[in-house]
């Protein structure tokens, strides 16, 4: 349980006069769900992009499988396998919900630049694109366009894409915005089971999810962790309480 | 995609059954128009890959078209006056043989594709427009000034280039000629929309940043695409050439870059055939209205308009309906 997957080591990063992550430094373990929470504008897109490539940091490293890949892109990062989902859903809505699994697939076992077999006739490729929609329950929707999809499909699409890769990692941003009391149920009892296939950094604002699923939390504050430790632990931090769940503890 | 095949399969009748007609009832110049369509539809065919499926608006289209016509003018033109291209160190003569001029026009342009594509390919949307339009106008103005292959007046050439086996003077063999060119990259355009390239470079075109994060380099897919799409719109260029037998820079101005694009537009964006119903749709009218008034243009803006605001599948994509794209 104490193998490090996935680390940060004091990140900085500044736009301008607006430090947006001081010395963060986290870790992700194998098997465990770690979330990341913080009030809106404490900085947690800016350390998901640092962390998945989008971003340089100014100083400090992000360590994946035991090696520095601050200078690696999000490509990079992607074939080394940290699989990421968005918070704002990044599909190729034109096509179906299987083509997208499939890309997923042909990103991760390489072959982009083949011109002339049509691709979904890869059984290679569409038997791991199946197996991934089959692990989220979208099997039935395989040959629906994904722009007709439900908001919620489009996170478990999101998720089979990421598991198409053989991650060694989830990076998640906020995977229940927008999704009703059912949706995050459905997408909660989805993202508990994929633990042991590989750890999941979860960036959520949904706290019923968050304190249901997480091994650890991360508070993240004005560009800082100020704390780290399990649910309970959490909830018990006077910092915390004060800085971001004070208001709603307090009702 | 049924009734997508069922209107292509119109088109292809179309276009078989006019020249048929234009040949039973000797009209030379229906012949030419068919040929002329066939060709700028391979034009269209090679924007469609860059511009519908990768969805890179490329301003500067003319710019492969007019080396592909630069490079039947000034392989042929050598021949003609019994001069080598070059004698030192190697000597390198020229050619009136079609293969072999397809093959340079292709690498050329296509090596043009990479290096301009290269460039303009770190920028998007409006610039990458602007800097499409800005190489195509910068090899527009060198072929002015390119006095050694006629410069202003262009380059002509007295014979048709050969194909080995057919007679190529004959409209009807040249125009068949031109069709099995289109109907073979039609082909190969097919394969590469279902092929893993083309998933890719699809996906690029919906969200960069879903082909990233699956590890593709977005940037790398579109360039290839860029030089495929290139070297098809610069074999187009040798055959125009060929058409006329005659280049000038007029194949490099920005027109030239509008006209291949209006053909996609019209027909179709990232259809199939579009180009080719495009380029069919403008010859006609070019043909019909272009006799009426010199004014011709002004209903081909009028029906441009329509299309874009009304109809933006163009003509395969309003008869169509809206589909899943090459799935």
């Amino acid at each position: 349980m104490t193998e490090v997957v996935l680390q940060t080591r004091g990140i900085s990063k500044a736009f301008g006069a607006v430090q947006a992550s001081t010395e963060i430094s986290l870790d992700l373990r194998a098997g465990e769900i770690h979330a990341l929470i913080g009030p809106n504008g404490a900085g947690k897109s800016t350390l998901i992009k640092q962390i998945a490539g989008n971003l340089a940091p100014d100083s400090g490293t992000v360590q994946f499988l035991g090696r520095d890949v601050t200078g690696l892109g999000t490509v990079a990062r992607a074939r080394m396998g940290l699989g990421r989902t968005f918070q704002i859903s990044a599909l190729a809505m034109e096509h179906t919900v299987l083509q997208n699994a499939v890309l997923g697939a042909l990103g991760a076992r390489g072959g982009v630049f083949r011109f002339f077999r049509d691709v979904m006739r890869n059984r290679e490729l569409t038997e791991v694109a199946m197996q991934a929609l089959e692990r989220v329950g979208l099997q039935d929707q395989a040959a629906t366009r994904t722009a007709e999809l439900s908001h919620g499909q489009r996170r478990q699409l999101e998720v089979a894409v990421a598991l198409t890769l053989g991650p060694r990692a989830f990076l998640m941003d906020e995977p229940m915005a927008g999704l009703g009391a059912e949706g995050s149920k459905h997408l909660t009892g989805l993202l508990d089971g994929l633990r042991a296939e590989a750890p999941i950094l979860l960036v959520e604002h949904d706290m019923d999810a968050v304190f249901a699923l997480a091994d650890r939390i991360s508070v993240l504050v004005y560009g800082r962790v100020i704390a780290t430790g399990t649910g309970p632990e959490i909830r018990a931090n006077a910092e915390v309480r004060q800085a971001y769940l004070g208001a709603e503890d307090a009702a | 995609m049924k009734r997508e095949r069922a209107i292509n399969a119109a088109v292809v009748l179309a276009m078989l059954v006019v020249p048929l007609w234009a040949w039973m009832a000797d009209e030379p110049f229906i012949l030419t128009l068919a040929t002329k369509v066939a060709i700028l539809a391979l034009a269209g065919v090679g924007l469609n890959i860059a511009l519908g499926l990768g969805g890179l608006v490329s301003f500067g289209h003319a710019a492969f078209f007019g080396i592909g016509g630069y490079a039947m003018g000034i392989l042929a033109s050598h021949v003609q006056s019994y001069t080598p291209l070059m004698e030192w160190p190697l000597l390198i003569e020229g050619s009136k043989s079609m293969p072999v001029i397809w093959v340079v026009a292709m690498m050329a342009s296509g090596l043009a594709a990479l290096v301009i594509g290269a460039l303009s390919l770190r920028t998007s949307g409006v610039y990458f427009i602007m800097i499409t339009l800005a190489f195509g106008q910068m090899l527009y103005y060198f072929a002015i000034s390119w006095s050694a292959y006629g410069g202003e007046d262009g380059l002509s050439i007295y014979v048709r280039n050969g194909f080995p086996g057919l007679n190529t003077l004959d409209p009807v063999q040249f125009l068949l000629l031109c069709y099995a060119v289109l109907g073979v990259v039609l082909f190969g355009a097919a394969r590469l929309a279902r092929s893993p390239f083309g998933l890719a470079l699809s996906a690029a075109r919906q969200s960069a940043a879903r082909v990233e994060t699956v590890g593709i380099a977005p940037y790398r897919v579109r360039l290839v695409a860029f030089a495929i799409s290139g070297a098809v719109t610069g074999l187009a260029g040798a055959l125009y050439a060929d058409l006329n037998r005659f280049v000038s820079p007029t194949m490099f101005s920005w027109h030239t870059s509008g006209e291949i694009m209006v053909f996609v537009i019209l027909g179709g964006v990232a259809r199939l055939f579009g180009p080719v119903a495009g380029a069919a749709l403008y010859i006609l009218l070019e043909h019909l209205l272009g006799g009426v008034s010199d004014y011709w243009q002004i209903w081909l803006g009028l029906l441009l308009l329509a299309v874009v605001l009304f109809a933006r599948g163009g003509l395969i994509g309003t008869l169509a309906g809206r589909e899943v794209a090459h799935d």
